[in-house]
């Protein structure tokens, strides 16, 4: 097997280093043979999580397929960058249709290479947080309780961020966005009840659910490669900071993600038939604060008129995942 | 073989015939028999290597077909009224895309107010997606233009709807002569689509598509179907030969020749519009009708043609554009621009009330009189003193409610289902 050297580990972390692993358990990314299913020369923004997180899936999934894959993208970031026309980054088979209906047509490809007999091609869906939580939910709803099998999976930079940075039913407590601006008493987004889409889909019973993020890229490959052992109804959940819409640095996609995952904001986790399986606990918990403080779509909460009283209740969200995931490392409990 | 059928089994087994291996599709009244009837068939075997989706609504219906039909198969829904409009997006992205998805619209009125019988607004608010449109005028017609529908959409890589009356022909018990299966198989070639998701040839499909290139693209969607104005009387013709009926095509004139008065329509109407020419005609009346088939590409030359020597064309219809005018009566006045014909716009048959002989000739008799004003939409068998209630109603109260349910119950137990 052909490899080349390439740096994936990350100062910091408890994450190996790719050079460090066995040829087997390296990322398919080390490989020269790896599909390149998306190429580079794609119009995504420097650090985009999106473009990074579409790479290491589809490329996990292409070797996990021998290659017999096919992918359905609903509209959104990722199908705009990657198709001005000529200029498809796509080097798998690709089909965009429309904002609201990827997991729809991914299980229309499914139905069709079933009825051929060609149930070896697999599909994945791909879609945005807008298209997955939003717009596009009724079908995914119906993806799954059908148990059609698809891959879908949502890229989640919590919110509409090809149409100019909106909010969506993805998109956090406090956060501002170009219509959940900090103006007058309103500390930007409100503080619903949340909409976890993986803990739907695990209420849809589907045969495997997991969370993921791009800072630990190798667990989102091995998410990937999980899911397509099962037939059915899959949903791979990927946290993707976003600079352009969240105000951050494009070098600090990964340690956003990463601090995510660590406060406890972003649970990390796995789940078949609808019960809990795995949860990737938090090495070294940090607070919220950390984590929010990098980022221009909270600087309300720091400047001249800091609200600690804000930051208090997102502390309290993270506290009450760690507690009803389990986050905390053994022992800490 | 002559069978006595409901016009959705009919159907049913018609679309059966031509093998489809995706079906998608979601509940709405009347068009659900058909698909009832597809699943019954998907489920015996008798509709082979068919996978039937129960989609979770319309918009996922026809964006399954479009995956299914990105994917190389040939595929079915069908739908009417609401759940058409709940697909539309969808509908210009399938045609966009240029995808030979066939389509039944067993056509129904559009709320609000709510109301579940048979009109044309459904099909006619879509006249513009880039589906083809074909009405049926009979059962028969619907059995034979669905097989047609299929040579015609996969040989020009558009989608095509086929139109046909909610419960008028739906739900009515008729004779149809159902082709055989070995009749279809060579008729209908195997589906080669022009496009597909092949693993082994990796192809982008549905890319963005900016101003450099966006009004080429959608010309060409055009310039198709402008080709299937030659397409489809050809298909017509091996029709007729394969089967040994004519059927299909773009025009049904009848008794047109030497007609000083036609009446235009499409859909089920046109058995009724026929007696009542045949009757005038025996009076010596010089009355005839032109039936349109295809809606959509609009047949301009054909119509045109075929209402020369006309001194007035009455256009009927089962829907309209509010605060505009007749719909189809639009197309017709634009094919017979600058010749001295006079066009009729008439309304008839809005959600289901039912479009009698005697309301026709009533309409042709005050047309003939020139008791009918050609510059102002007709609304045939309106109530007006009804309407003008309500309105005299409305101007009276700060919050007179409804309109709606003012007129129901302004209407008494007529409403309630006594409809004469």
């Amino acid at each position: 097997m052909a490899f080349q050297e390439i740096k994936l580990y990350q100062t910091g972390t408890f994450v190996a280093g790719n050079r460090l692993l066995d040829p087997e358990q390296r990322s398919v990314q080390a490989r020269t043979g790896r599909s390149n299913s998306i190429t580079s020369g794609h119009r995504a923004c420097r650090g985009c999580g999106e473009a990074l997180g579409a790479r290491y899936v589809l490329d996990a999934a292409m070797r996990a397929t021998e290659g017999k894959l096919v992918a359905v993208n609903s509209t959104g970031c990722l199908e705009v960058f990657s198709t001005p026309y000529p200029e498809s980054s796509w080097q798998l088979p690709w089909l965009h249709s429309l904002f609201g209906n990827g997991p729809a047509v991914a299980a229309g490809v499914a139905a069709a290479l079933r009825a051929q007999g060609r149930e070896d091609i697999r599909v994945v869906g791909q879609a945005g947080d807008g298209g997955t939580v939003d717009i596009g939910f009724g079908t995914l709803s119906g993806l799954f309780e059908r148990n059609d099998d698809v891959l879908f999976v949502c890229y989640d930079n919590e919110g509409y961020m090809n149409t100019g940075v909106q909010r969506s039913g993805a998109t956090p407590p406090a956060a501002t966005t170009a219509n959940t601006k900090a103006l007058g008493d309103h500390p930007g987004n409100v503080f619903g009840q949340g909409k976890s889409v993986p803990l739907i889909a695990m209420a849809h019973e589907i045969p495997y659910v997991a969370t993921a993020t791009v800072a630990e890229l190798r667990d989102l490959e091995y998410k990937v490669e999980k899911a397509m052992t099962f037939r059915g109804a899959r949903y791979l959940h990927v946290f993707v900071p976003c600079p352009l819409g969240w105000g951050a640095d494009s070098a600090d996609t990964v340690r956003l993600a990463r601090l995510a995952k660590e406060t406890g904001l972003f649970p990390v986790f796995e789940a078949e038939g609808g019960t809990l399986t795995e949860v990737s606990r938090i090495r070294t918990q940090v607070p919220v604060e950390d984590y929010l403080r990098p980022q221009r779509r909270y600087a309300h909460l720091f400047g001249d008129h800091p609200r600690p009283d804000i930051v208090a209740r997102l502390q309290a969200k993270a506290d009450r995942n760690i507690v009803r995931f389990g986050l905390l490392p053994e022992g800490d409990e | 073989m002559l069978r006595q059928l409901e016009g959705s089994q009919a159907v049913a087994r018609a679309v059966t015939l031509c093998r489809p291996q995706v079906i998608a599709a979601y509940p709405i009244s009347p068009q659900t028999h058909i698909v009832e009837s597809l699943s019954d068939r998907v489920r015996t075997g008798e509709l082979e290597a068919c996978e039937y989706m129960m989609v979770e609504s319309e918009f996922g219906a026809m964006s399954a077909c479009i995956g299914a039909s990105g994917a190389g198969v040939r595929t079915y829904t069908a739908t009417s009224s609401q759940g058409l409009l709940f697909m539309a997006e969808a509908l210009f992205n399938a045609s966009g895309l240029g995808l030979p998805i066939v389509m039944t619209v067993a056509n129904r009125a559009i709320g609000a107010p709510i109301n579940i019988w048979n009109d044309h607004s459904d099909a006619m608010s879509m006249r513009d997606s880039g589906w083809i449109q074909l009405y049926a005028d009979s059962n028969q017609s619907a059995v034979d233009l669905h097989v047609q529908a299929y040579r015609l959409a996969e040989s020009l890589s558009v989608p095509v709807m086929v139109c046909m009356d909610g419960f008028i022909l739906t739900h009515a018990f008729e004779e149809v002569d159902l082709p055989e299966q070995e009749q279809v198989d060579a008729f209908l070639p195997r589906f080669r689509p022009q496009q597909a998701l092949d693993p082994d040839d990796p192809l982008t499909i549905g890319a963005m598509v900016g101003p450099e290139a966006f009004a080429e693209v959608k010309y060409l969607m055009h310039v198709k179907q402008m080709a299937a104005l030659d397409e489809i009387p050809m298909i017509a013709d091996d029709f007729r030969e394969a089967f040994g009926r004519a059927s299909g095509g773009l025009l049904q004139p009848y008794r047109v020749e030497g007609a000083e008065t036609v009446v235009v329509a499409l859909g089920s109407v046109l058995g009724t519009i026929e007696d009542v020419v045949d009757t005038m005609r025996d009076e010596g009346v010089a009355v005839g009708v032109l039936g349109i088939t295809c809606f959509r590409p609009w047949p301009v030359d054909e119509v045109r043609e075929a209402l020369r020597g006309a001194q007035r064309v009455v256009v009927v219809e089962k829907a309209f554009a509010v605060g505009a005018g007749g719909i189809v009566g639009q197309n017709v006045r634009d094919a017979v621009r600058g010749s001295p014909v006079q066009v009729y716009d008439v309304v008839a048959g809005l959600g289901g009330r039912p479009i009698t002989r005697a309301s026709l000739r009533g309409l042709l008799d005050d047309v003939l009189a020139d008791r009918v004003d050609p510059g102002r939409l007709y609304f045939l068998d309106l109530d007006h003193e009804l309407v003008q209630r309500e309105l005299e109603r409305a101007r009276h109260g700060e919050r007179p409610g409804p309109h709606a349910e003012n007129m129901l119950r302004a209407l008494g137990t007529v409403a309630s289902g006594a409809y004469e």
